[in-house]
Formats: C-alpha cells, sequence, structure tokens
C-alpha cells in the first residue's frame, strides 16, 4: 500500500534520514520505534509532505506521492495525527471534528462520521460544545485521532499517540487504534513506548540516528535480546 | 436622489458629520486588518501601506480618468488586492514576528515610492478632487460599511472563514486537515487589503489631500489597535473598537494636551481589564440568536442526531 524507497531527509547540514526504505501493507499495523532523534516523526512527516525529502520516493496505492503539497496529499488517503495532537485549542470539539472533514463535502455521511467517532469515543460526546484546550490531554489525543478519522483516510499516521498518558488512558487508546484498524483502515505508528507498540502491531521498524536497524514481525523484535536490551528496558 | 440625501445630511452638524466619516472609514479598515489578523491570525504592522495604495490608486484614477466613483472603489481594491497577493505570496511564509517586521519594511518601501512618485505629486501630497458621484460621500461611506460589515460576517461562518480559524489555531494541523495554507493566507491577505483600499481610497476623497507620511506606522497601529482593543476576530469587537478610538481623539479634545494622555491609558486600562478585547467572544449573531432563543444551525442538527446515541451508550452502562 505504501512504499518508500530510498528516503533522505536533510535538516540543514545534518542528515536526519538516511536512506529509508520500508513498506506498509493494506490492514497492516506498523509500528517505527526508536530513541529520541532516531527519525522517527521525520519519516512521518515526510510521508505526509510537511517536511520536504532530499531524495527518494514514496509511493502510495501505485502513485508516487513525494513532492506533492501536504494538502493533496490529505486527499490521497493518508491521514495524520501529529505529535502533540494539535487540537485547534479555541474551537470546540464538534468544531475540530467538523474542520477534519474539510477536504470532503457530502454533508449527511459528514454527520454519520461524527456519529461514528462520538460512538468510539463517548467522552467526546460528552464534551461536544467545550473548547478543545480544555480537554484533559487523553480527551485530546481522542480528540486527535478522531479528527484524524474525519477524512476516511485510507493510512493513519499517528505519531506519539502515548506521550504524556497515563497507563490506563495509554491502554484505551492502544485498543482503540487495534479497533480502528479491525475496522479496515491501515495505521502506521511511532512510538517511544516500543512495548505497546509492538504488543499491537502486525511489523515493525527500529531506528537509529536516521537508520533502519531491524525490521520484523512484531512478535520476534518484541523477542529480539538487542531490542529487549535496548527498547524495552531489560 | 442626491438631493434628498443632501437634505437628509443638512440637518446634522458638520463637525459630528465629519466624526461620523472618520467612524466609518475607521471601521473599514479595521475590517480589513481584522480579516488578516483577526481571523487568519497574521500580524501585520503595514496596513496603513495598502491603505495608501488604495488612497493614491483611487485619487489618480479621479484625477486622471474622472471615473465614476463606484467603479473607481472597485477597481482600487482589486489594485490594491494585487499587491497585496503579490507581496504576500513571499512574506506570508513566514510567522509570528518575522512577518511583522517585514510587513513594517514593506510599508516602509510603499511610502518612499510615494513620496518620489511624479504621479504622487511627491512629497507635496495630492489634492483629491471631489468624487465623481450625486450621492453625498457619508452616505457612500457609511454603505460600504454595512456592506462590508455583511461580507466578512459571511467569511466568518463561511467554510473558507473555518479554514482561515484552523489556520490561526495551528497551521501544521490545519495543513493536516488539507487545507492549502499558503494560498489561504495569501487570499485572506488580498481580501484584507482589498478592503483596506476601499477604505484608502474613502478616505482619499473624504480629506481631499493625501500625504504618504499620513499613512506611516503610527497609523498601521492605530488600526491594530483597533482590532485588538475590540477583540481579535471579532467583527462587532472591530465595529466598536474602531468607533472608540476613532471618536476617542475628538471627545477628548476638551482635555486638550491631556487628550493622548486619556488616550493612551483607555488602551493601557482595556488590556489589562479585557485582555481578549472589548468584545472577545461576544458576537452579534449570537447575542441575537440568543435573545430570539434559537441555537446556531450546525449545533442543534448534532443535538438531534446525537441523542440517538446518548441512549444507546447509556443503555449499556
Amino acid at each position: 500500500m505504501l512504499t518508500l524507497d530510498k528516503i533522505y531527509v536533510n535538516y540543514g547540514a545534518i542528515n536526519a534520514l538516511k536512506s529509508i526504505s520500508c513498506q506498509v501493507g493494506k490492514g497492516e499495523i506498523v509500528a517505527l520505534i526508536g530513541a529520541n532523534g532516531a527519525g522517527k516523526t521525520t519519516i512521518l512527516n515526510a510521508i505526509s509532505g510537511i517536511v520536504p525529502m532530499f531524495s527518494g520516493t514514496v509511493t502510495f496505492l501505485d502513485e508516487t506521492i513525494s513532492g506533492i503539497p501536504p494538502h493533496e496529499i490529505v486527499k490521497r488517503g493518508i491521514s495524520q495525527v501529529p505529535e502533540g495532537r494539535r487540537v485547534f485549542a479555541n474551537m470546540s470539539v464538534l468544531e475540530n471534528l467538523e474542520m477534519g472533514a474539510y477536504i470532503r463535502n457530502d454533508k449527511s455521511a459528514i454527520l454519520e462520521e461524527i456519529d461514528q467517532v462520538f460512538t468510539r469515543f463517548p467522552r467526546l460526546f460528552e464534551r461536544k460544545k467545550q473548547m478543545a484546550k480544555t480537554l484533559s490531554g487523553g480527551e485530546q489525543q481522542m480528540l486527535a485521532m478522531g479528527r484524524a478519522l474525519m477524512s476516511r483516510p485510507k493510512l493513519l499516521l499517528l505519531d506519539e499517540p502515548s506521550m504524556g498518558l497515563a497507563p490506563m488512558l495509554v491502554e484505551q487508546i492502544f485498543s482503540i487504534i487495534q479497533e480502528i484498524n479491525a475496522n479496515g483502515t491501515t495505521v502506521m505508528l511511532v512510538e517511544q513506548n516500543a512495548n505497546m507498540a509492538l504488543s499491537i502491531a502486525h511489523r515493525a521498524y527500529v531506528l537509529e540516528t536516521g537508520e533502519v536497524v531491524l525490521q520484523g514481525p512484531a512478535k520476534e523484535l518484541a523477542a529480539n535480546p538487542d531490542v529487549r536490551k535496548a527498547y524495552l528496558g531489560e | 436622489m442626491g438631493d434628498y440625501f443632501q437634505l437628509l445630511l443638512g440637518n446634522l452638524n458638520p463637525y459630528y458629520l465629519q466624526i461620523l466619516v472618520n467612524i466609518g472609514i475607521g471601521i473599514i479598515l479595521a475590517l480589513g486588518l481584522n480579516v488578516i489578523t483577526g481571523l487568519t491570525g497574521q500580524l501585520s504592522l503595514g496596513h496603513a501601506a495598502f491603505m495608501s495604495i488604495g488612497a493614491f490608486t483611487s485619487a489618480v484614477l479621479t484625477i486622471r480618468f474622472n471615473m465614476p466613483f463606484s467603479v473607481n472603489l472597485i477597481l482600487t481594491g482589486f489594485i490594491t488586492a494585487g499587491v497585496a497577493a503579490i507581496i504576500g505570496l513571499p512574506i506570508l511564509r513566514l510567522t509570528g514576528d518575522y512577518l511583522a517586521i517585514c510587513t513594517l519594511g514593506f510599508a516602509e518601501i510603499v511610502k518612499v515610492v510615494f513620496l518620489n512618485l511624479d504621479i504622487t505629486n511627491g512629497a507635496l501630497g495630492l489634492s483629491v478632487p471631489a468624487p465623481n458621484s450625486t450621492i453625498p460621500l457619508p452616505i457612500i461611506v457609511w454603505t460600504i460599511v454595512v456592506l462590508m460589515i455583511i461580507c466578512v460576517s459571511f467569511i466568518h461562518s463561511s467554510r473558507f472563514g473555518r479554514a482561515l480559524m484552523a489556520i490561526r489555531g495551528d497551521e501544521i494541523a490545519a495543513e493536516a486537515m488539507g487545507i492549502n495554507v499558503t494560498l489561504y493566507k495569501v487570499q485572506s491577505f488580498a481580501l484584507g487589503s482589498f478592503i483596506a483600499g476601499v477604505g484608502g481610497g474613502l478616505y482619499a476623497h473624504f480629506m481631499g489631500y493625501i500625504n504618504p507620511s499620513d499613512f506611516g506606522f503610527l497609523k498601521s497601529v492605530d488600526i491594530l489597535s483597533m482590532v485588538v482593543l475590540g477583540g481579535l476576530g471579532s467583527i462587532t469587537g472591530s465595529v466598536v473598537g474602531a468607533t472608540i478610538l476613532s471618536a476617542a481623539p475628538e471627545f477628548l479634545r476638551f482635555m486638550a494636551s491631556y487628550r493622548m494622555l486619556v488616550y493612551g491609558g483607555l488602551l493601557v486600562s482595556m488590556m489589562i481589564f479585557r485582555p481578549n478585547g472589548l468584545m472577545g467572544g461576544i458576537s452579534f449573531t449570537s447575542l441575537i440568536l440568543r435573545a430570539v432563543g434559537r441555537k446556531p444551525h450546525m449545533k442543534s442538527l448534532m443535538e438531534q442526531k446525537s441523542t440517538e446515541i446518548l441512549r444507546s451508550g447509556n443503555g449499556d452502562t
């Protein structure tokens, strides 16, 4: 579904990504794990077009999408939940969801979609008129995910969904990610919390300073002694 | 028809009439900046530059071509918007303070250019003949005020306006929603400048004499204070802010030299007691809707729909 071929991204003189190649298959959950500064977020930003690539190609559904501006990439069916949630603080929960459907025009279908998001996140329904800035961290994460789902993406890019959340909420968010995936949305996930990420992902890539050092089925990686030592705290 | 209007205005004290027109032009300028700074969140310190482009364009159109005033104003607006789009394309990539400095620099350039052009009569300034129209200027000004308020309100509640608000909220998130941020920023900049250009054209014909130095940094700050005082992003706020700040120097005239002191104090205390602006979070529409007892459209629709979920949700627990 999504193929990254030898991606290079530079921030000034720094090579943030060095020849990254990876694939995401339809219906998969693929996790990118690695330490701070390994380039996980940069990969997502390169896919969604927020960060320009130096070289390499990204192919999505047999179409090259590298070099296309971000708003066009959203229309192709890739939706990103940015790091740190980035909800529209001064808009209500409902307005945030409406913004998520910005590229769509079918009003009645959008209303249904909002209903679906509310079914999935009942907490958002309770808070639908509240300003997004008054929500707790977990609720904001739910809102950011709901907002991203509003564009009916084929591929959902999640950047650190567990950031700053209590362990119980993290589990809740991850089970929701699995549910979303089970409903047919492919998920690419960036996580510091390697344990959680590997427990729900089908496959994973381990990044170190801008390079893929390990890849494979998530279960194998979770059993790999090197990974356990470096990322799972053993 | 012109005679009838003249008769209507004839009963008004010319001094008050002048203040009224000043207020009207102030409102138009504030509405323009409100689109750029209030709605889209792009801080501009060069709004007076677009006003001056409008003023000189409109003046030249009247002097050289004696164009009908309505055509003149529309053309002026489009020319100003065109200049804004050309300038906006490179500088709107910047954000916050950097953008503000850039617009400030642009305003200075415009001033110097007008000070040295022959067609604008350089530093001597231009005297502007009466507009080619039978309707008296005060009526024109206030008609345009009403039109602009309606237009800007429409933009606020439109899909386009929503996108602009999203850009103000978070540019990266807006981009992730599929909004073409650069295009929308340039459009809003051009739109705000269109309004500023029309305001400038009215100003030129109302004053009868314009000089490039009238449109300096202080004028830009004046307009910005109107918008900030009223409340960023609030149309009602811009109207109230522009009214207060345009009228205050006149009504405070009895204090003679202490006038500007009070004016400054007014600004400072306003920012302390109402940091979101006088009308921050309040709008005419919501006030009227509340009075009538109706709720804004989308939300009431949602309520109906989602009660079903609420019921099924309650059933589970």
